[in-house]
């Protein structure tokens, strides 16, 4: 059968938060833009974040967008890159009267405006007392901005291909980006989708540990489509683990607990944050809270049993402030762990969360590979936005309420550089078959029969490994050790067979192709961990204890064929001065 | 709990022409184990098993189904609370597509047909539009649904004309908006829920209401929506 074709202007792969902001930038620009999505568009990640998208509103205390920048780039522990945080936290009040009036319920104060809570790591006068900068719907806000955001697509007739799995990119011998070849999930049938701009918004891949805040789709498909297409990938040692997990489990606590008063306490009922952080206490930098969390439980003061977490405590909170400032996390309790927050603290342990690292691009949201004259050079007709993208406005560690922030900041700025790119490109450039018959390639080796290994369990021994390997706390022997295994996981990818060959919605092909994905960056990421001798934002080396700037204030660049590459952080801002790296104390 | 026995529907279009029921054992069932966990398990043993899945924690709505005859989402179902052998089917009423996998394209028409998407005509300001903390609670209760389709499968005016009613899930939508102070189409919203089916197939049968996983409560949604459009006409 002739394989299927379609022809739009624009191809957006992804539906979180990032690629519905891009679609309607496009679709409200009477551009066609096609949307591609594993998964029914409100069931995309971006529906379970909690907290809020940080602004610089100055609802409750007195903020701006400069004091935000400085947070950022202090939180990124100085690899973020000063102009893309720059232009951020300059659009972030704008974006957010948008989402305001685009529906998102969010919460009220008194005077009707919108209400802002305290997050980490966010200081007013660059360094000062707490901020109260996140903009929040109860803690709900991931959940009202992915609605609003389709509801308004809808409005918008953006086209969406629900259920439909990208295989790999398209790309021709001069290097232009044409499209996606994408497999209806229903029918199992290929699609080749033609376009002049091809939009990557597929978030991160926290499946890569074995307990993860990350929904089970989190499988970092762009970025393998990517690094596969021959970009690297940036900065991926640079891994979020979130505080505030449900010990064991993995859901979600939000920071904004800690925002509306909640702390932290160990096994000796001592609020331990003062000790890491006299100043910020338990609203310090996610990374610097893991830490404090591991090293609390390392040294025996644990809770429970197996000494094994420590307590959040909120009941002092009241039950009113609870119910209403944090519905989603008392149901989360009361689901998975039979308790109610309102009488109880909440067992949590540092979990896998955020993946800082992904596709490199400037900040209009073009990925940039060094390819002949410089390390940024655009890659023509591709772009990414979101977690699978490094613009990078994280760095090393990114901020509480800068994730939101990021998606809908970046993917408004990408759309609107590609409605100028369709200005200038009139016609679709010829798809050469080769580049097809390779993507049908990835497709048709899960077709292959007999007796072989399973996807679940080389899956299961990569989540282990990395876990084992390349989590909180690092240092050479484990992660040399680490680089070792994984390497010999992904040499057994070759070995895996399917049993289910079938066509319609045969979801054992779709978590074959997410492995291999899986498998790619979980190499990026232990092999960019492994080369970086010093400890800087989420990536802390046990054995290189300080950050080091003289040799390390760069981005790593990891290719598909496994070697490393590096670049410069983009020090200079776009319109103040630059933040010269200072020493990080919270 | 030593051992948990499930009874699944299996359906593959290219296999076989009926749907059958399957017998599936799991050994050592952890105690608060939840029901998508074991169905990961049973997966792992059993690759053609097909259902949807993605947040693992009740907001999504990716893995609704039919679990001992009520619909529910298999994340937040404990296991241990469920009689054996626990039965599981695709939720009632919409076309299969393969095992616990339903098509819910027809659902998803209804929700884009009560145009839900705030709409305000004045010009807008350069800031929010102002809402009190009165007026947004309104919207509790409301703003929450994640589209898993429980209620609307539960529904049996939505089983009878599921292309003609708009069904729970679209009119606790609808009434989101019509409750949203900021919105300005209030005459538009209640003219397109006009006529005998789209919203007056209500029946106040209640299985939404008892269905829902967030608790929330499309019947009451539905007949604040009757009481406007009456006291419009008077």
């Amino acid at each position: 059968m002739a394989l299927r074709r379609r022809k739009f202007d624009s191809l957006i792969i992804g539906a979180g938060g990032g690629g519905l902001r891009a679609a309607l930038q496009l679709s409200q620009a009477d551009a066609q833009v096609a949307v591609v999505s594993k998964v029914f568009p409100t069931r995309s990640h971006t529906v379970a974040a909690q907290g809020g998208v940080n602004a610089a509103l100055a609802n409750v205390s007195e903020d701006n967008w400069h004091w935000h920048m400085f947070d950022t780039i202090k939180g990124s522990d100085y690899l973020g890159d000063q102009d893309a945080i720059e232009y951020m936290c300059r659009a972030a009040s704008r974006i957010v009267y948008e989402l305001e009036h685009s529906g998102v319920p969010f919460s009220r104060l008194d005077n009707g405006r919108i209400y802002q809570r305290a997050f980490g790591g966010q200081s007013k006068n660059f360094g000062g007392d707490q901020a109260t900068r996140t903009c929040a719907a109860a803690d709900r806000t991931g959940h009202a901005i992915l609605h609003s955001l389709y509801q308004q697509n809808i409005r918008a007739k953006t086209h969406f291909f629900d259920e439909y799995f990208a295989i790999d990119l398209i790309k021709d011998d001069a290097g232009y980006v044409l499209g996606a070849l994408v497999m209806e999930i229903e029918t199992g049938e290929p699609l080749l989708i033609e376009a002049k701009t091809t939009l990557l918004a597929t978030g991160g891949a926290g499946q890569l540990f074995r307990t993860t805040t990350n929904a089970l789709i989190n499988t970092g498909d762009g970025m393998a489509m990517a690094l596969r297409a021959g970009v690297p990938l940036q900065d991926m040692e640079f891994f979020q683990f979130h505080p505030t997990g449900i010990a064991g489990k993995g859901m979600l606590i939000t920071e904004g607990v800690r925002g509306e008063g909640g702390y932290l306490v160990n096994g000796e009922g001592e609020r331990f944050m003062e000790r890491y952080a006299p100043h910020a206490k338990d609203l310090a930098s996610r990374d610097v809270v893991s830490r404090a969390i591991f090293i609390e439980i390392r040294d025996g003061r644990g809770c429970g049993p197996n000494k094994d977490h420590v307590l959040l405590k909120v009941d002092h909170l009241g039950p009113d402030v609870i119910k209403k400032r944090l519905p989603g996390i008392r149901d989360l309790c009361l689901t998975f762990l039979h308790s109610d927050p309102i009488e109880s603290p909440i067992p949590v342990s540092p979990t896998a969360h955020y993946t800082m690292g992904g596709i490199p691009t400037n900040r209009f949201g073009q990925v940039v590979t060094p390819e002949r004259h410089g390390p940024e050079e655009v890659v023509p007709g591709l772009y990414a936005a979101g977690e699978c993208a490094c613009v990078s406005v994280h760095g090393a560690n990114r901020l509480g309420g800068n994730s939101l922030l990021d998606i809908l900041v970046f993917g408004r700025a990408a759309a609107n550089h590609i409605i100028d790119t369709l200005k200038e490109s009139r016609y679709h450039r010829g798809i050469p078959d080769a580049s097809i018959e390779q993507a049908m390639a990835r497709l048709a080796r899960w077709d292959q029969k007999g007796e072989g290994e399973s996807v679940e369990g080389l899956r299961a021994e990569l989540t282990k490994a990395m876990e084992d390997h390349c989590g909180v706390f690092r240092e050479q022997a484990i992660l040399d050790e680490g680089v070792k295994k994984v390497q010999a996981l992904a040499a057994r990818m070759g070995d895996v067979r399917l049993t289910d060959h079938s066509k319609i919605f045969n979801t054992a092909r779709i978590e074959a192709l997410e492995l291999e994905n899986l498998m790619d960056i979980a190499l990026a990421t232990v092999t960019s961990a492994q080369a970086r001798t010093e400890s800087r934002g989420a990536h802390s080396r046990v054995d290189f204890p300080d950050r080091d700037d003289e040799h390390w204030l760069k981005h790593s660049l990891y290719f598909h064929d496994g070697t490393l590459d590096y670049k410069p952080v983009r020090m200079k801002p776009m319109s103040v001065d630059s933040f010269p790296p200072k020493a990080r104390v919270y | 709990m030593a051992e948990a026995r499930f009874s699944i529907y299996r359906y593959d279009p290219e296999r076989n022409d009926k749907p059958t029921m399957q017998d599936y054992t799991l050994a050592d069932v952890g105690d608060d184990m939840m029901l998508l966990d074991a169905l990961l398990e049973l997966k792992k043993k059993d690759e053609t098993l097909g259902f949807r899945r993605s947040c693992r924690e009740g907001v999504c709505g990716s893995d609704a189904m039919n679990i001992n005859g009520r619909n529910g989402l298999a994340c937040i179902t404990p296991l241990a609370e469920l009689k054996q052998p626990v039965t599981l089917r695709p939720l009632p009423g919409r076309p299969v597509i393969r095992d616990l996998i339903v098509d819910l394209s027809q659902f998803y028409q209804q929700y884009r047909a009560v145009k839900p998407y705030l709409t305000v005509h004045d010009p807008l300001p350069e800031v929010e539009l102002l809402q009190s903390p009165e007026d947004r609670e309104k919207l509790d209760g409301l703003y929450e649904c994640i589209l898993c389709a429980c209620c609307s499968t539960a529904c049996p005016s939505f089983w009878w004309n599921p292309d003609k009613f708009r069904g729970p899930a679209a009119l606790l939508q609808s009434w989101r908006f019509l409750a949203d102070s900021r919105d300005q189409d209030t005459d538009a919203r209640l003219d397109d829920l006009q006529g005998p089916y789209k919203l007056f197939r209500c029946h106040t049968i209640m299985s939404c209401v008892d269905v829902c996983p967030k608790g929330l409560n499309p019947t009451r949604a539905i007949g604040k929506i009757k009481d406007l459009m009456i006291k419009r006409s008077v």
